[in-house]
């Protein structure tokens, strides 16, 4: 009984860590990606299913996350980070099969209540008291951006909440529970329940999104697939369709 | 004896996984750090005020589960659990679906008084009530139904009224299943994230729990948060220590 119990616990354990390799399933991959890549990333996905019948499996969270789990040990087979800095720690953790590349830019925006009842124009307008901000926390990439560009403009937020990644910023702002929050363009384009406020260039922070192949990669072929497609023309105007730059 | 052994090397093999990676020779700088103790304040009395808040309202909950019955009994002990099979971030949001500023009752609040309850301490108390309460409205009810009755009944004869049944007779008999509740209760609101986070936001001194700052701290430096985490160990374990003797006395 004890035997059967534990074997049971045992495969339980070797399929719930396994994915692939039970039986002839389709090729799956697994993509770490930035928490605001999602809307571009389900996109690029499908594509992928319906060309390859390849089928990905995401995981969205903070770069910053992400790079922490990719560091402690995480199986995935692409790493997409939000910025440069985090898809060094990993490369210099040795967990990356050749150089990383450059596939978008995004840019910082206002994000605000749809039609802008608190009349907010600037990044200074953000200093006013009595609105209620949100910004990501430092650690994240888009919290380090927004850090940088309020300093360039020389103002000083007091934020009611540090988010752990870019997209709680703008589901405080959608839900009405914040005036403002600072997040990416591609965020107010797709997210649709809030407007954006642009900021000009001299104040703004242009983030740099790098691909790369997990050196574990289960399925290596299936990766370079990912990464090519993300760096095709299809791929590419599917991200700029989102509010990123192309690379 | 064997699944035993298993079920308790679960719980002790993280343990002595955070014990062997702690950088110990940086408990001290952490530990004076203003930061650590800030969360470790901010979580202390968020959790005690959640517990506190849990035992006024939880108690008298339990008192009407453990009296009703049938189909009424059933969709009450489904509310008083639903937090605890609910993830927190969804309960985070359902919070602030009830209690943000363009929420059910937060929205008149906030144009009646100009309250506003999300990325306050106030949300984190409410975010940790959310959560622990059903442990301790649990517990309670279990030993309001295993109460031998015939002592409120004698004291009922005996010409005591219902307050005083209740205040002398029931809540005494009731103080061990009270005092596991509210440490079950306790336990939960200081380990809470999900709905903290979501319902209440991170700040530092206003809403970053320890957990928060854990979390914060584990991308960035992580030897930080692992001293973090035994710093909560430690005291949560003293405190249990301490209450259960007070609380309890010989046993």
């Amino acid at each position: 009984m004890i035997r059967r119990v534990l074997a049971l616990g045992a495969f339980v354990f070797v399929t719930s860590c396994g994915g692939s390799g039970d039986g002839p399933a389709p090729a799956s991959l697994t993509v770490f990606a930035a928490a605001s890549l999602q809307p571009a990333f389900e996109k690029i996905g499908k594509d992928l299913q319906s060309k390859d019948s390849l089928h990905v499996t995401y995981n969205y969270a903070g770069t910053q996350t992400l790079t922490s789990q990719l560091t402690q040990g995480a199986q995935g087979d692409v790493f997409a980070s939000a910025d440069t800095a985090h898809m060094t720690t990993v490369v210099e953790a040795g967990l990356i099969e050749g150089t990383p590349k450059v596939f978008a830019h995004n840019r910082l925006e206002i994000a605000v209540a749809k039609g802008n009842p608190k009349g907010i124009h600037s990044l200074a307008d953000l200093a006013r008291s009595g609105l209620v901000v949100v910004l990501a926390d430092p650690s994240v990439p888009a919290g380090k951006y927004a850090q940088q560009a309020l300093a360039k403009a020389g103002v000083s937020v007091r934020p009611a909440s540090l988010e752990l990644q870019v997209t709680a910023v703008l589901t405080k702002v959608s839900l009405g529970e914040a005036d403002a929050g600072i997040v990416y363009v591609s965020d107010v384009r797709t997210s649709g329940k809030v407007d954006g406020v642009a900021i000009p260039d001299p104040y703004n922070v242009v983030a740099d999104y790098p691909i790369a192949i997990l050196k574990h990669a289960q399925d290596s072929n299936a990766a370079f697939a990912f990464e090519a497609l993300v760096l095709s023309p299809t791929g590419q105007s599917i991200l700029v369709a989102e509010g990123f730059e192309g690379a | 004896m064997a699944l035993a052994a298993a079920g308790l090397l679960l719980f002790l093999l993280p343990l002595a996984g955070l014990i062997a990676r702690a950088p110990w020779n940086q408990v001290g700088t952490e530990l004076v750090a203003t930061e650590t103790a800030t969360a470790l304040g901010l979580s202390l009395f968020c959790s005690l005020t959640a517990t506190a808040v849990a035992l006024v309202l939880g108690i008298p909950l339990a008192l009407v589960l453990s009296r009703t019955t049938g189909t009424l009994r059933g969709v009450l002990r489904a509310l008083t659990t639903l937090p605890m099979v609910l993830p927190p971030v969804v309960g985070g949001v359902a919070l602030l679906l009830a209690f943000g500023r363009s929420g059910l009752i937060g929205s008149p609040l906030h144009q009646l008084f100009g309250l506003q309850i999300p990325f306050t301490t106030t949300a984190a108390v409410i975010a940790e009530t959310f959560v622990a309460m059903p442990f301790l409205v649990i517990a309670v009810e279990g030993g309001l139904r295993s109460l031998d009755s015939r002592y409120e009944e004698s004291a009922r004869a005996l010409g005591a009224n219902s307050w005083k049944v209740f205040a002398r007779v029931t809540l005494p008999l009731l103080r061990p299943a009270i005092f596991s509740g509210a440490v079950l209760c306790w336990a939960r609101a200081l380990g809470e994230f999900g709905a903290t986070i979501t319902f209440a936001g991170n700040l530092p001194g206003r809403t970053q729990t320890i957990p928060l700052a854990v979390y914060v701290a584990l991308e960035t430096r992580p030897d930080g948060a692992i001293v973090l985490s035994l710093i909560l160990l430690a005291v949560s374990l003293a405190i249990l220590i301490g209450l259960r003797d007070r609380w309890l006395g010989a046993p």
